[in-house]
């Protein structure tokens, strides 16, 4: 065999500013070719900072598949060695040895040695690469989970109203098991200290659907009719909407994160093992808080709405309070009323439930509150609006 | 590191000299003086409510001191510019309680953390040496994709052992490293800890309360009470102390069934 003599192959410099003092040297090797084989020899410093200058090369320099049949690994030249670069020789070695190369060390110190093996206990890590597939299965595929993932929250939202109306049902007939005292600190929470939101922005959202109303009609010479709607756009769906909306936001997402942090701290389960059912103590307290409240917060609402609008019609269109009285009287009758607290307790259900629900699927993990928490919050409005369109279906159906 | 025995051998690596901590006018630590020496395992004990963790988080600078010095590497973290005390910082490593894992990130992301963003690793060798650690500190390769919130109490420690030693730092400082493991995995940790110290030449400090650990991986003890560190020696000079606190804990019936046989 032809002998080769010493080919040297300068090796990359590591980044030499890098690591505290005493790290400074960069990492490098030489590869000799001699009969039958090479001499690999690692020289400077090969920990975590300096071996990212030559990690590439290496694989390079594997994935090339150097001839001849044995390698020595020449170690004396080696100042420092860490992990990170004892995996590095290790993978050569061991890609080396894949291709058929006697590899052997020579001025290995005990240190290194140690090193070398406990990283080579692990053996070659699988590379994890994620499957992807294509596009247009992705997106099917996509489409596919969503919609077997939203049946399976419809049932199980099915099942969880069921279960709330037995405990219910329990509750009335063994009225000792009905807890009165958090029942009232919800309705406290949920419903009177909402007031002033719910009183602020409907009073707002009246005053401006008034003014926008009557500039337009205006136009037509039919101004007087801002009243009429006001009173029908309000009582039937603004004023019920945006107390839903205001709800869903500030109760259902505080039962989601009040639940959910039990949750995540065991203490429902605590709840179970001393015999208590959290249907009873968390769940049906707050679906019935919420069901007495929201009528009340709507009734309320659709006031301060009538209220933003007659301030408006009083004030840009000049009409005296007793006539904004009478025009409303002509223009809403009792069910213009009644079709908007109607839907109070029906959304006021759906907000609880979600919100309880969603509570009680937090898993371990900080994390899952805050999803959860967000979840709760989006999918109540989007039940919200979806049932809303639902009744005006119903409504008109019946002639109201 | 096993290859800078040529070091000055004589200076210790963490230094603390007359340390002074205080909650408001509540005094935790008075005229406290310890030192770590390059390489040994020490094994911080005390009451509770003695400021051991304090301790531990003063010495990494997690709470500043309100008198006195602390030394590590031979420099005073106080006195470092920012830049410097990222430097230092990363030549040690810590393993918190509950482990303190990102729980957004999973097992290998945690342990690739400091490669990403210290050196701005390729994903390659960043996956490559994740998985080196993982396998390090005896978690099976399949926990590397796991989320915290999937993993036991005693694969925390150990994902959160391997996150500590990522940039193969030369102190690790270990927070009750054996609290809530059984028995079993309590000593298969002990024995990681005797393992890894010895294989990658750490020097590591670790507040304890479990007699077998400090038994098993200590070579020396620093012993915490009346504000300061009372006694630091071997487990010999322990037993031999007279010290009515120090006789409780390393004579009582827990400690007799730790010691006993051994």
């Amino acid at each position: 065999m032809a002998e080769a003599s010493g080919a040297q192959e300068p090796s990359g410099r590591g980044p030499s500013g890098r690591g505290p003092s005493g790290r400074g040297a960069a990492a490098s090797y030489t590869v000799e070719i001699r009969a039958g084989g090479f001499t690999f020899r690692p020289a400077g410093d090969w920990s975590v900072a300096p071996i990212l200058a030559i990690d590439d090369e290496l694989r390079a320099f594997t994935g090339a598949r150097p001839s001849g049949e044995d390698a020595i690994f020449d170690m004396s030249a080696l100042i420092r060695l860490d992990t990170a670069g004892a995996w590095l020789i290790d993978r050569t070695v061991a890609s080396l040895e894949a291709q058929g190369v006697k590899v052997s060390y020579q001025g290995l110190n005990e240190g290194h040695k140690v090193l070398l093996d406990k990283v080579g206990e692990g053996g070659l890590p699988k590379p994890t690469v994620p499957e992807r597939s294509s596009l247009y299965v992705e997106i099917v595929g996509r489409i596919g989970a969503a919609l077997v993932a939203m049946w399976s929250e419809a049932l199980i939202f099915v099942e969880f109203l069921g279960h709330v109306l037995a405990t219910v049902w329990r509750s009335i007939r063994h009225p000792s098991r009905f807890r009165l005292t958090p029942l009232v600190h919800h309705m406290e929470k949920a419903g009177f200290d909402a007031l002033p939101l719910v009183c602020l922005l409907t009073f707002l959202i009246g005053a401006v659907i008034a003014q926008q109303g009557a500039t337009q009609l205006r136009r037509f010479g039919a101004d007087v009719f801002t009243v009429n709607l006001i009173a029908i756009i309000f009582l039937r769906e603004v004023g019920i909407l945006l107390t839903a909306i205001i709800v869903a936001g500030r109760s259902g997402s505080a039962f989601t994160a009040e639940i959910g942090s039990m949750k995540m701290r065991e203490e429902i389960d605590a709840m179970r093992t001393l015999g208590l059912d959290p249907m009873d103590m968390l769940v049906v307290p707050r679906v019935l808080a919420l069901l007495f409240t929201m009528p009340l917060l709507t009734f309320v609402g659709d006031l301060m709405g009538l209220l933003g609008g007659g301030v408006v019609a009083v004030m840009q269109l000049n009409m005296s309070p007793a006539v904004y009285i009478e025009r409303l009287r002509a223009a809403a009758d009792f069910w213009t009323f009644g079709v908007g607290i109607l839907k109070a307790p029906f959304m006021a259900i759906v907000i609880a439930l979600v919100g309880c629900r969603s509570g009680l699927d937090v898993t371990g993990s900080a994390e899952s509150v805050g999803t959860q928490t967000t979840r709760s919050v989006v999918r109540s409005i989007f039940l919200v609006i979806i049932l809303d369109a639902v009744f005006a279906m119903f409504f008109t159906a019946v002639g109201l | 590191m096993m290859d800078r025995q040529g070091e000055i051998a004589e200076e210790p690596i963490i230094e603390v000299r007359g340390l002074l901590t205080k909650f408001d006018e509540h005094v935790i630590h008075e005229h406290l003086d310890l030192s770590v020496r390059r390489g040994e395992v020490l094994g911080i004990v005390g009451g509770s409510g003695t400021g051991k963790s304090v301790l531990l988080r003063t010495i990494l600078g997690l709470k500043s001191p309100d008198g006195g010095s602390i030394r590590v590497f031979g420099k005073d973290l106080e006195a470092l510019p920012e830049d410097e005390r990222r430097e230092q910082e990363r030549r040690w490593g810590v393993l918190f309680q509950e482990g303190a894992l990102f729980s957004a990130l999973t097992v290998a992301e945690n342990v690739q953390v400091a490669y990403r963003e210290h050196l701005h690793m390729g994903k390659q060798l960043m996956d490559e040496l994740a998985a080196v650690k993982i396998a390090m500190v005896g978690l099976r390769s399949g926990a590397a994709d796991l989320f915290p919130s999937e993993l036991s109490g005693g694969m925390k420690k150990r994902a959160g052992l391997a996150r500590a030693l990522a940039l193969d730092p030369e102190i690790l400082f270990l927070d009750e490293p054996t609290a809530g493991l059984d028995p079993i995995g309590a000593a298969a940790f002990d024995e990681l800890i005797t393992d890894l110290a010895h294989t990658l030449g750490l020097t590591v400090v670790m507040v304890t309360h479990d007699l077998d650990t400090l038994h098993a991986t200590c070579d020396r003890i620093a012993v915490l009470a009346e504000r300061r560190v009372i006694l630091i020696g071997t487990i010999d000079d322990m037993l031999r102390s007279e010290h009515p606190w120090i006789r409780e804990y390393f004579h009582g019936p827990r400690a007799r069934a730790a010691f006993a046989g051994k």
